[in-house]
């Protein structure tokens, strides 16, 4: 974060700024253009704050037409475009470029449609993802992906990174939940991929989409399945001696073919901050917590209760309360959702990192993680999705001294580079944007990122969408295309070649 | 005959696309070749044959993974995985039985490349839902991979998903990891007898829409319910909507009930134990009351538009049924002409949604396109995606659009 480089930029577009803003305000009429300092701030930053950049000027179009209108101009113009939702990524993922219009997507906030019988909801991508489920819970309906963010992120953001929540495990990611979006590329052509129907027809545009992080489109519209809700959920806190015993319960649920709702783990650190601050009840006494929750009929919720409660006791728990009441089930999960500011108010800063593991790797990563913390003389308190395998340690420093933040980032990287090495990835469910973009060597060869440019090259071949995330070094699509060929190899002997 | 090249190694996969790519030589890739006869005929003198790079690579129950390399019988993987009381959540079909290959000889690579999925897709999707990884060789003669073998993974562009339904055109896998998940306990069906098309979409979408878990609703009209090799539905002499319930065996007798008391009003309810459940729903799930020797589509629409296509063709010489709540119709026609093809598009097309011809004559495969065309935007994008996987045009050219 400290030394962030991204793409030089283009002076052309930074001499043209007033001619720009003005095209994008016959384009987009009214208020619809902020090209003032002032009016730009908040739009400096995601929630990854490390960083700030006043983008070139702002946009906030009202209707696919200007979308379309928009882009096609800064196609034409040879300018770049960073998309932004809600602005919740923690990856720096919507941070504007200098020379770069900010498109943001906050005013496509309708609900077009429910449609209770296919069970889904045609939104604008600009409808937060909580919003969703208030527009069909009266019927007891949901939707099923819910980040911690879900009260501020929008459903675009969410197709953009393919946001999960702690109930994917068993209900899938956003990508398992969307059947179907309305885009517009770069070139202004407008697209739609899927529709109400389960199977999306030719190529996976859509999978390819999803959790691309607005580099090959803008979406415009999105069309999610939506679920009736269980008839009732019901948790049970478990509290165990070492980490070892937590993740070994976790692996004997999952053995025992359960698959619960949500389940969770947290470390002694993170217990103690949360139970600081949110008072939930939970053990101090315990390394690790867990929190199963079971949904469905009430019969079945019960039954796994008990089997759940069995094997916790197999595995050594010290600690074992199930919530009787649906107050009490909230308040198991309060300190859990609270995990996050809890820890920030025990350190002055903290990083939030996002890798992913195999389950059965926990006990080393946190051996491990333990030995560097004592390296870096910095505290790390863990949440874990536990179903699936996703970790957020959480570094705890103080950026006015001088160094932590140095400290801090390079403890982060080398516990990303951790979850690779244990045969996990770099990031789980925050994306790569900036943050952990130079990270990805760690994970995939040249010839690996290579041919995931080639798919920005099929959608963009100018490289005008968000450059500078994900991707460490910019290759131009001429230059991807070209093939290196190997004359003279036979694979095969006695093939005939002619 | 075309020649075989019948790698067993990922490296021997590698060497022979980069030789076909440096010499323009044109593939035809296949695993058992049992999907062959779906999609455009691919002209190739060299055919890849994958199915000797065989094998489970990495199997963890309790982490809910597997890998396989992509010529592993998928038999094999499901045998191995009932053994542990796992499966495949999505349920693939048995795509070959449809144009007379041997059954069960489908490979976890021809899975994926035709995003194979079954009754349960309307709950558990489909080969793209449960992929979490691959290794593939690209057209341009260069291994790369994607995902890993973890759920939660946004690291990157998600080219797993990119591969599945793609029939071959733009990468060989060569690896693949799926996510696995337990097997349910028991299984029980809810049936219900002579709807019409109508009631039937309403009470499969009403049950798809309650809380009871409902995993697969399908409709059979008598001239397929017929068909199903269980006496109880080919002998109701009527048709037959039909729902399914998944699970611990407490919660599947107590959904069970809540499902019969909702639904009584549309007259008398049979249950069907697990036994039969199973033989009925794997001949869903193949089509059994469709094999032969006619032009087969499926046709992927909403379902409530299920009926409504059906009913804008009734003027076709075909049997067809419903699955996925009706959004799934599988039609045989014995129209000579085309198949069908102009009168079953069109009535798609009024609705939103794909028809794909799943069996049908070389040349009419030749003729029509089998796969749902694409408006231009969208197909022109498709072809760069192509061009920036395959840029010789190597791999399976032609098979899904003509000169692609």
């Amino acid at each position: 974060m400290t030394g962030l480089l991204m793409p030089k930029p283009n002076e052309d577009a930074l001499a043209r700024r007033v001619e720009i803003a003005a095209a994008l305000s016959a384009i987009v009429p009214g208020e619809g253009v902020i090209a003032d300092d002032d009016g730009m701030r908040p739009f400096e930053s995601d929630g990854l704050t490390a960083y700030r950049q006043l983008p070139l000027v702002v946009v906030l179009p009202e209707t696919v037409d200007q979308v379309s209108r928009v882009l096609r101009y800064c196609y034409d113009n040879d300018i770049r475009v960073v998309p932004r939702g809600s602005g919740t990524s923690l990856s720096g993922g919507a941070l504007p470029l200098e020379d770069g219009v900010l498109l943001g997507l906050s005013k496509f906030n309708k609900v077009l449609e429910i449609d209770y019988d296919n069970r889904i909801a045609v939104v604008q991508p600009g409808v937060t993802n909580l919003n969703v489920t208030k527009a069909v819970e009266e019927r007891g309906f949901y939707y099923a992906p819910d980040p911690s963010s879900q009260i501020a992120c929008s459903i675009g953001g969410n197709v953009a990174e393919n946001s999960g929540g702690v109930h994917c495990l068993k209900y899938g990611l956003t990508a398992n939940n969307v059947l179907g979006i309305e885009m517009v590329l770069i070139t202004g052509e407008v697209i739609r991929l899927g529709g109400r129907h389960l199977d999306a027809e030719g190529y996976d545009l859509l999978g390819l989409m999803t959790g691309s992080e607005g580099l090959l489109g803008v979406v415009t519209e999105v069309t999610v399945r939506i679920l009736q809700s269980p008839e009732t959920a019901r948790a049970v806190l478990v509290g165990f001696p070492s980490s070892e015993d937590a993740g070994q319960c976790v692996a004997d649920i999952i053995g025992a073919g359960i698959i619960p709702g949500g389940m969770e783990m947290m470390d002694k650190p993170a217990i103690h901050a949360a139970e600081d601050y949110v008072k939930a009840g939970y053990p101090r006494d315990v390394e690790a917590l867990l929190i199963v929750e079971l949904d469905g009929p009430s019969g079945e919720v019960d039954d796994l209760l008990a089997r759940v409660s069995r094997i916790a006791e197999a595995n050594l728990a010290s600690y074992l309360r199930v919530s009787q009441t649906e107050t009490e089930r909230q308040t198991f999960w309060a300190g859990r959702k609270a995990a996050f500011p809890a820890v920030g108010r025990i350190s002055p800063d903290y990083f939030c990192m996002d890798g992913t593991i195999p389950r059965k790797a926990l006990p080393q990563v946190l051996a491990r993680m333990r030995e560097l913390s004592a390296h870096y003389d910095l505290r790390v308190a863990n949440v874990f999705h536990a179903g699936d395998g996703n970790l957020h340690p959480l570094i705890l420093y103080d950026a006015n001294q001088p160094g932590e933040l140095e400290k801090a980032e390079a403890f982060g990287a080398d516990i990303l580079k951790l979850c690779v090495e244990v045969g996990g990835v770099l990031t789980g469910e925050h994306g790569v944007g900036v943050e952990k973009r130079d990270l990805m060597p760690e994970m995939f060869t040249e010839d690996d990122l290579k041919q995931q440019q080639r798919v920005k090259c099929a959608f963009d071949a100018k490289h005008l969408l968000n450059p500078g995330k994900v991707f460490p070094q910019l290759h131009r699509c001429a230059e991807l295309g070209r093939m290196h060929v190997h004359k003279g190899q036979v694979p095969f002997p006695d093939i005939p070649r002619f | 005959m075309a020649t075989i090249l019948k790698p067993e190694t990922a490296d021997a996969v590698l060497d022979a696309v980069s030789w076909a790519a440096a010499d323009e030589i044109p593939l035809e890739i296949v695993g058992s070749g049992s999907k062959r006869a779906i999609g455009r005929p691919v002209q190739a003198e060299y055919t890849l044959d994958l199915s000797a790079l065989s094998g489970v690579t990495l199997y963890e129950p309790d982490e809910l993974v597997l890998s396989a390399r992509a010529g592993t019988p998928l038999g094999e993987i499901e045998k191995l995985l009932a053994d542990n009381e796992q499966e495949l959540a999505f349920e693939p079909m048995d795509m070959g039985v449809l144009n007379g290959a041997e059954p069960g000889s489908a490979t976890i690579g021809g899975v994926l490349a035709a995003n194979v999925c079954g009754p349960r897709r309307i709950k558990s999707g489909a080969a793209r839902d449960h992929v979490l990884g691959i290794k593939a060789v690209s057209g341009r003669g260069e291994t790369f991979k994607s995902g890993g073998r973890v759920v939660k993974n946004v690291t990157g562009y998600d080219l797993s998903k990119g591969l599945a339904g793609s029939w071959g055109t733009l990468a060989v896998a060569t690896d693949i990891t799926f996510k696995v998940l337990p097997r349910a306990e028991t299984v029980e069906t809810i049936m219900l007898r002579g709807l019409s098309d109508k009631d039937a979409a309403q009470v499969m979408c009403t049950s798809m829409g309650s809380s009871w878990e409902v995993s697969s609703a399908a409709h059979l009209p008598r001239t397929a319910a017929e068909r199903i090799p269980v006496s109880l539905i080919s002998g109701a002499d009527s048709a037959v909507t039909i729902l399914r319930l998944e699970g611990f065996g407490p919660s599947v007798a107590y959904r069970g009930d809540r499902l019969v008391d909702a639904l009584k009003q549309f007259g008398s309810i049979d249950r069907l134990d697990e036994v039969l459940s199973t033989a009925l729903w794997s001949a869903v799930r193949d089509v059994v009351p469709l094999h032969g020797d006619r032009p087969l589509w499926r046709v992927s629409v909403a379902p409530t538009d299920g009926p409504v296509v059906a009913a804008a063709l009734a003027d076709l010489d075909m049997r067809y049924f419903y699955d996925w709540s009706g959004g799934l119709i599988w039609i045989e026609t014995g129209e000579a002409e085309d198949a069908g093809a102009g009168p079953i598009r069109a009535a798609v097309q009024s609705v939103g949604g794909h028809a794909t011809l799943m069996r049908g004559p070389a040349a009419l495969r030749a003729a029509i396109s089998p796969f749902q065309p694409q408006p231009p935007a969208l197909a022109a994008l498709s072809r760069r995606l192509k061009e920036n996987f395959d840029p010789k045009g190597i791999l399976n050219p032609g098979r899904m659009v003509a000169g692609v």
